[in-house]
């Protein structure tokens, strides 16, 4: 009597132990390799189109940093320069250096976490370890300026939040030295790791030509070797003045897409440390100087009505506000009171800084640009993040459309899987990245 | 010669509009030529737009609080790209619900997924925020929000906190 | 003596070692869905290192686990996903909501947003912040441990009509009424 097979239809996710973040596939399954994929999404859809149009526009920063929230510091950067593109304004170049930065460390942070989550689903559970422990010395450097390790919201229409800390260098160049040391250990322990390297090695390969029709960005396309990098091709900021490689890979499979993380990681490091460099001095490498008064004094004075000479004194602030008294933020704010908040001094000292602050921030006023469309690409940890903004010349957003660099790799997810076994599943969707909160948004 | 130069000049009674607000070169095209121009686009080499980078579109009901007036409901907007030249377009229809052909309830636009797979999760995408239909779309169905969901969430005339969870209270 | 003495001593006695012992053997269900996921793996790796607490160790199958940890929002696709695992796991079971999103819904006060999981099913401990922090988190595992060893479970769902269930500092003020207030 002949067999009778038929195909096993598995479905994975949306919760599944192997896999971190929410989606579903439908597998079709003849034995152990797979023969069709259902990619199915819209498990972490939480409205952040919808929401933008509801609120102000500096009000959508916190949606921002929820998208994707391993790197929330770049999807900040897109936001703000999209508006800034649309209000035609230039932020200062301390500012400028001050965003190149802190999407740098927030780039680290997220390869560091995408192989330290893939390499823990194949079993490498120390090198997670140590991986996770170099993302919290980041974290703590982020921590210093923001005052937030995760959910930010620390760049602003116009420019940043506050100055840099003066200890901040200094910190900096010491975790930096720290992240390179595990980026060498975890180099050792997964790269001459067999399991790892023989599961990553030629699974899940993509082809250029299937790369770009689908309109994968970012380090998966790199992987396939075609070196386009947003940073590159329409440098915004400052990165036209820093010197960078775009790492290639060669044949596009999951060890390619390993290499070329790692590699974005080092070049990451040496742009910060360049940065440092080159960042022109502001106030901020300076100590407090002349009178020094504390915020709250100076509040419960203004209430008073005894603002004389509030000018001249110094605002010591909260730690985690340092850098954002006057003194410091008019160094790294644009000139445009239309659109930046005045420093705390002026809102408590003066009249016409109360005004301008309660303009900006009182709902139906606020930033208002003309009507207008545009659309601004910046590079993030995944690929191309765009935003496509539409104005109507009121303080809301008319629609914010954002391009999520998840969206076309998950289309082409099936592309990568059908042929191979099941097990090839774990690192495919590893080495991949997929960021739930930008690809349902 | 500019990209938007090139569409103009091939396609010069196709085209509704054009500008190029803070240097976005941008197209309004008549939805009957769509896929002729994306064609055009893609098979230029001096053009050469191999990325259909984002797909989307917009609702300009009540566009401005009603203060501006808009004779179409609804915008696709298509977001080109060329690695090879480094340069982008913006490619836009406009569509009407209540022009829509056949008496049908949804606007219909062509589907470009015969030229870019990119556009197959996209057009779905914008179908289940806008219910934009395409034409020629293999597999057009729900793509974030699930098949129970009654209408268009991003639609300006859906409220933004109507809600209509599957179990649980009706809250 | 029978072990249902009068007095109930022994039985309060093996009641207190077994609850004991388990509010030390947490074995956890991480249900992550988003942001709040890369503070559970902060918590989880050698930095915070939760296995002082004795969770140190995930189960990925709610047959195997006692404490539910939802981390990250819960929008109405999930919502029914949610509570299939919630109904898989044995009794005895606790529910941690970890982040604003799964206490309240959070700043999503929108039309996919599952308006808090207690909504769905019973929540025993809330872990608000967004996403909340280490420290925050392992204060929230404490509560959990006091919660164990007195033997307490929470039963009740929260009806939104009635305000009740959810502590007085989680039942909200939404944008929608914010919205309201403004325009009135």
């Amino acid at each position: 009597m002949p067999t009778q097979t038929r195909s096993m239809l598995l479905n994975v996710g949306p919760s599944h132990p192997a896999m971190h973040g929410v989606i579903r596939l439908i597998m079709e399954l003849d034995g152990e390799k797979i023969k069709g994929v259902e990619v199915e999404m819209g498990y972490l859809h939480r409205a952040f189109e919808k929401m933008c149009e509801t609120v102000m526009y500096a009000q959508c920063f916190p949606y921002t940093d929820r998208l994707n929230y391993v790197s929330p510091l770049i999807n900040n950067v897109g936001f703000a320069m999209t508006v800034e593109k649309l209000l035609g304004i230039e932020v200062p170049e301390r500012a400028k250096y001050i965003r190149v930065i802190m999407s740098e460390i927030s780039r680290v942070t997220d390869h560091l976490t995408c192989i330290a989550a893939s390499g823990m689903e194949m079993g490498a559970m120390s090198a997670f370890l140590y991986m996770i422990k170099a993302r919290d010395y980041l974290y703590e450097l982020v921590e210093e300026i923001t005052g937030a390790r995760l959910t930010i919201s620390y760049i602003r229409i116009g420019g940043v939040k506050a100055d840099l800390t003066p200890t901040f260098t200094d910190n900096c160049f010491k975790k930096i030295a720290d992240v390179r040391k595990v980026l060498i250990e975890t180099d050792e322990l997964l790269t001459r790791n067999r399991i790892f390297f023989d599961r990553m090695k030629d699974t899940g390969i993509m082809s250029k030509e299937t790369a770009m029709s689908h309109g994968i960005t970012g380090p998966f396309l790199r992987s396939t070797g075609v070196a386009y990098d947003v940073r590159k091709a329409n440098p915004y900021l400052v990165y036209d003045k820093l010197d960078f490689e775009v790492p290639v890979g060669t044949k596009g499979d999951n060890l390619d897409r390993y290499f070329v993380r790692m590699a974005e990681m080092e070049q990451s490091l040496r742009i910060i440390e360049q940065c440092f460099q080159q960042i022109p001095d502001g106030p901020v490498l300076g100590e407090l100087t002349g009178e020094v008064m504390k915020a709250s004094d100076m509040v419960d004075h203004a209430k008073m009505g005894e603002t004389q000479g509030f000018k001249e004194f110094q605002v010591d602030l909260d730690p985690t506000l340092q850098g954002s008294t006057k003194k410091y933020y008019d160094g790294i704010s644009a000139d445009q009171k239309s659109v930046v908040l005045p420093a705390k001094e002026e809102t408590y000292g003066n009249i016409e800084g109360l005004m301008n602050h309660f303009k900006l921030v009182m709902y139906g006023h606020g930033i208002k640009p003309p009507v207008g469309e545009v659309y601004f690409p910046v590079e993030g940890a995944n690929g191309e993040l765009g935003f496509y903004i539409v104005s109507d010349g009121r303080d809301h957003p008319w629609r914010v459309r954002v391009h999520p660099p998840c969206f076309p790799i998950m289309s082409a997810l099936p592309k990568c899987l059908v042929g191979s076994v099941m097990a090839d599943l774990i690192p495919t969707f590893g080495s991949v990245n997929m960021i739930a909160g930008e690809l349902d948004r | 010669m500019t990209p938007l130069e090139k569409v103009q000049e091939k396609f010069g009674k196709d085209i509704v509009e054009t500008h190029a607000f803070r240097g976005d070169e941008t197209a309004v095209i008549r939805p009957a030529s769509l896929l002729a121009v994306a064609k055009f686009l893609k098979d230029t080499p001096e053009l050469d737009f191999n990325y259909l980078m984002d797909l989307t579109a917009v609702d300009y009901l009540f566009f401005a609080g009603g203060r501006i007036q808009k004779e179409f409901r609804f915008e696709v907007v298509c977001h080109f790209y060329s690695i090879k030249h480094n340069h982008r377009l913006r490619l836009k229809v406009q569509v009407d619900d209540r022009e829509a052909p056949d008496g049908r309830k949804h606007p219909e636009v062509d589907s470009l997924t015969s030229l870019w797979a990119s556009a197959d999760w996209y057009e779905r995408e914008v179908w289940d925020m806008y219910g934009i239909r395409f034409k020629g779309h293999p597999n057009l169905k729900r793509i974030l929000m699930y098949e129970e969901f009654v209408g268009h969430a991003l639609r300006k005339d859906y409220p933004f906190d109507k809600r209509q969870p599957l179990i649980g209270p009706q809250n | 003596m029978s072990l249902n003495s009068p007095t109930g001593f022994f039985s309060t006695k093996i009641t207190d070692a077994l609850n004991w012992a388990r509010k030390f053997s947490i074995f956890q269900y991480p249900f992550v869905t988003a942001c709040c996921g890369m503070e559970y793996m902060s918590t989880a790796a050698s930095h915070y290192d939760v296995d002082r607490f004795g969770a140190g160790f995930p189960r990925f199958s709610p047959r195997q686990s006692d404490v539910l940890f939802v981390v990250g929002t819960i929008n109405h696709k999930m919502a029914p996903v949610l509570k299939s695992v919630y109904d898989q796991m044995c009794e005895p079971k606790w529910v941690v909501a970890f982040g604003v999103c799964t206490c309240t819904g959070g700043f999503y006060d929108n039309y996919s947003t599952v308006q808090g999981i207690d909504t769905i099913i019973p929540v025993d401990i809330y872990i608000p912040g967004c996403p909340p922090r280490p420290e925050n988190v392992l204060d929230g595992l404490m509560k959990l441990q006091d919660k164990i060893q007195k033997g307490e479970q929470s039963r009740t769902l929260y009806d939104p009509n009635a305000k009740t269930g959810r502590p007085a500092e989680l039942q909200k003020y939404t944008i929608t009424q914010h919205i309201k207030n403004i325009e009135s």
